[in-house]
């Protein structure tokens, strides 16, 4: 376990001090109050600014809380909104692929299907939102486990359920599937929740890069992984293009 | 080089949109560029012309530059615009005079009152299909012509042109000065109260009616078909179709067959229904209307019913209220209960449309009691909407003979899953949603790509629609019944609300 980070301890000290006073803090003021160099304190105080923590007074060049610091606790992307803001890159995410679309969320340890597209072939199919999904079996589920340390950690508590042959239960099989979603960014599972079905999904970015969501095609375990071992990658590729172009309407900057 | 792409233009009431479209019908980009909404006095709304078009001009090389597409790879440009707004400028030097009158301005009430009044009132909606309203655009030319010093006279030499939207924008993208094409398509015209709904030509009665001078309109062409080759904005591109928004919609939809019908849900929801190539005289407060025209065929008409205020009431309920923060929301908040708790609204902001026509009429909350919560309010948002699109269906249903099996939908409020579960609960049909949500545009670049053989034909058109999503009924028939006949009386109560002005001329 390192020890802790000298430069984090440093910004959250000046928070503190901006937090205490009620106005606002010129650079020197704060270096003196903290016992640190002016260089120091610029450069931690221009990543705060970046990050939106702390603003600059363009009149007096001093420092306050930023607005992004104060909404940290409630700064959550409603499930509509996510659709509302997803729906024509996930109708386009439908047409190329010919497959159904979902989005998910996660909810209580569950994936939540927040949209739906169907398969693009005009048969009879049912809309699915509003239905919970197992995190641990669904390449939606996956993906939101792979960016949220939390849920990942509860999973591991728990015993998952094994719902196929191919269903991954153990801790060390999670662990490994897990990081090699966040190395290759998307995440595949043929008939880990049910036979003859598969998934393949990548993740949704927010303001400032943070995961809100994941989109999914599902299909015929035959269709999606044509070759056995591996998803189609024209699929995965589709997939992770309608991800970054909904990321980037919600505002997730460079991902 | 080969023509990948069909572009269409969306010229809508808050923005400005530029939107390619593949061969599969599937969105490839999109540009967007809202402008500035001018509200002068109370009831009025203006557009600047000049700033649209500048706009057109920035976003048709943007949306071909976000995916490295030269002009020359576009088969086509189609337009579709908001309906009704009326715009004037000066032929030779191409500047509009005035800002362009909105569709939702009200300015000409006292005018079409007083139209009304006169004896041969009636030919108004036996020759235009369209009911004397403050929402087409004669009177507001009229309006023009008699607060602008010279301008009838001018406009009588030809040296002024009137257009709506899709006029101004095809005259400047053909050239403006230097030799633009002055046009309109049947649909647009068919909303001026100007043209004949049989004929398809400007009705010389109603010009006489409305003393508008026939040298100040354009010509009227089909739908689809080749209008110029654009030298501005989109250089060499050939401008091949252009509709009313809302029968853009209907054209994406591909409701081609008669008896087919859609409904757009926007700031406010419009029903469409193709009546085939007979106009159909509405006896419930619909409207008759062209649905388009393919090149030298016969044109297919329509039934129009059209809803002033929905999406726009939820957008009332964000931004006047403040009880949600984003639209979307409001289908959080609506869910946070079981039911309306007793309550119902309707939205008579500026009157009644379809099926009342009621400009009297003002909004109300009905049924408050202690126990209303804001998410009671949130449900009585959303249900006003379906109960509208409703009672636009039963009107349909009685002027048409047909009755309403399926309703396809599209629009922005088609992501609210609970508006459109309500809205299959109310009408007891299904409803269902096409997989391209972006139908005012894509039924643009339809025609366009109809007109240039970028398409072949209508059934090829229709291959590219699939269902991306079906609402199915669930409701008890008899709690339809008492909430249908609870709306009904919640209707009743915004009736007479607005008392004539007194008079004091005497």
């Amino acid at each position: 376990m390192p020890g802790p980070v000298q430069s984090i301890e440093r910004a959250a000290a000046i928070l503190r001090l901006l937090a205490r006073g009620s106005g606002r803090l010129g650079v020197g003021e704060i270096a003196t109050s903290l016992g640190l160099a002016k260089g120091t304190t610029h450069g931690i105080l221009r990543t705060l600014q970046g990050v939106g923590f702390v603003e600059q007074d363009k009149a007096s060049g001093k420092y306050q809380l930023g607005a992004t610091l104060l909404h940290l606790g409630t700064s959550y992307l409603d499930i509509n909104e996510l659709r509302s803001r997803a729906i024509n890159w996930a109708d386009a995410l439908a047409s190329r692929s010919g497959e159904a679309v979902m989005i998910g969320t996660l909810l209580d340890g569950k994936v939540l299907i927040v949209h739906h597209v169907f398969r693009p072939d005009d048969s009879l199919q049912a809309l699915v939102v509003g239905a919970l999904q197992p995190l641990h079996a669904t390449a939606l589920g996956k993906v939101l486990l792979a960016y949220d340390t939390q849920a990942a950690a509860a999973l591991r508590e728990s015993v998952p359920e094994q719902l196929t042959r191919r269903t991954l239960v153990t801790p060390t099989a999670l662990n490994r599937e897990i990081a090699r979603i966040r190395e290759q960014g998307w995440a595949a599972e043929a008939e880990e929740s049910t036979l003859g079905h598969a998934s393949i999904a990548a993740p949704i970015r927010g303001y400032g890069g943070l995961v809100v969501g994941a989109i999914s095609v599902a299909g015929a375990v035959d269709r999606l992984f044509p070759s056995g071992g591996h998803p189609e990658p024209t699929l995965v590729e589709f997939v992770q293009n309608a991800a970054q172009m909904i990321s980037r309407d919600l505002g997730a900057g460079r991902w | 080089m080969v023509a990948h792409f069909v572009m269409s233009i969306d010229q809508g009431t808050t923005s400005t949109r530029c939107i390619l479209f593949d061969r599969g019908g599937r969105l490839v980009s999109v540009a967007q560029r809202e402008h500035k909404q001018y509200f002068p006095k109370p009831g009025w709304v203006e557009h600047d012309a000049a700033e649209i078009w500048r706009n057109l001009e920035h976003l048709a090389p943007e949306a071909l530059a976000k995916v490295g597409v030269s002009a020359a790879q576009v088969a086509a440009v189609g337009i579709a615009n908001q309906r009704e707004t009326t715009v004037v400028w000066d032929r030779h030097t191409g500047h509009p005079l005035g800002r362009a009158i909105v569709w939702q301005d009200t300015r000409t009430d006292a005018m079409v009152t007083e139209y009304a009044r006169r004896p041969d009132a009636a030919i108004v909606q036996e020759h235009s299909g369209l009911p004397l309203a403050t929402y087409f655009s004669a009177p507001r030319i009229r309006w023009m012509l008699d607060h602008t010093p010279g301008l009838r006279e001018r406009a009588e030499r030809g040296e002024v042109l009137f257009g709506t939207m899709e006029s101004w924008l095809i005259w400047n993208l053909t050239g403006g000065v230097d030799g633009g094409v002055h046009v309109t398509d049947v649909t647009n015209a068919s909303r001026t109260m100007l043209m004949n709904i049989k004929t398809l030509d400007w009705d010389p009665e109603l010009l006489e009616f409305f003393g508008v001078p026939a040298a100040m309109l354009p010509q009227i062409r089909s739908s689809s078909e080749v209008y110029g080759t654009a030298d501005r904005a989109l250089p060499g591109v050939r401008i091949a179709a252009a509709l009313g928004d809302q029968q853009a919609a209907l054209f994406g939809q591909t409701c081609f067959a008669r008896g087919e019908a859609k409904c757009t849900y926007g700031t406010g929801s419009f029903l469409l229904l193709n009546t085939g190539d007979t106009p159909v005289h509405s006896t419930h407060g619909l409207l008759t209307t062209v649905g388009y025209r393919i090149g030298t065929e016969p044109a297919v008409y329509a039934l129009e019913g059209s809803i002033a205020v929905t999406g726009s009431l939820v957008q009332w309920f964000r931004d006047s209220l403040g009880l949600i923060s984003t639209a979307p929301e409001i289908e959080t908040l609506a869910r946070s209960v079981e039911d309306n708790g007793g309550c119902y609204i309707v939205p008579a902001f500026s009157g009644l449309y379809a099926p009342h026509w009621r400009s009297e009429a003002r909004g109300i909350i009905v049924g408050l009691t202690s126990y209303i919560t804001k998410g009671h309010l949130a449900r009585a948002v959303l249900e006003a909407t379906g109960w509208q699109t409703r009672e636009v269906v039963d009107a349909m249903n009685a002027d048409s003979g047909l009755a309403l099996t399926t309703l396809k939908v599209d629009g922005g409020m088609t992501s609210d899953n609970l508006l459109m579960q309500f809205i299959a609960d109310v009408l007891a049909a299904p409803v269902v949603r096409p997989m391209v949500a972006e139908t005012v545009s894509l039924g643009a670049a339809y025609a366009a790509g109809l007109a240039v053989g970028y398409w072949p034909d209508l059934d090829g058109l229709r291959r590219n629609w699939h269902r991306a999503a079906q609402w199915t009924p669930s409701m008890d028939p008899a709690r339809r019944d008492s909430e249908y006949a609870n709306w009904h009386r919640a209707v009743e109560r915004t009736f007479d609300w607005l008392q004539p002005a007194p008079d004091t001329s005497g």
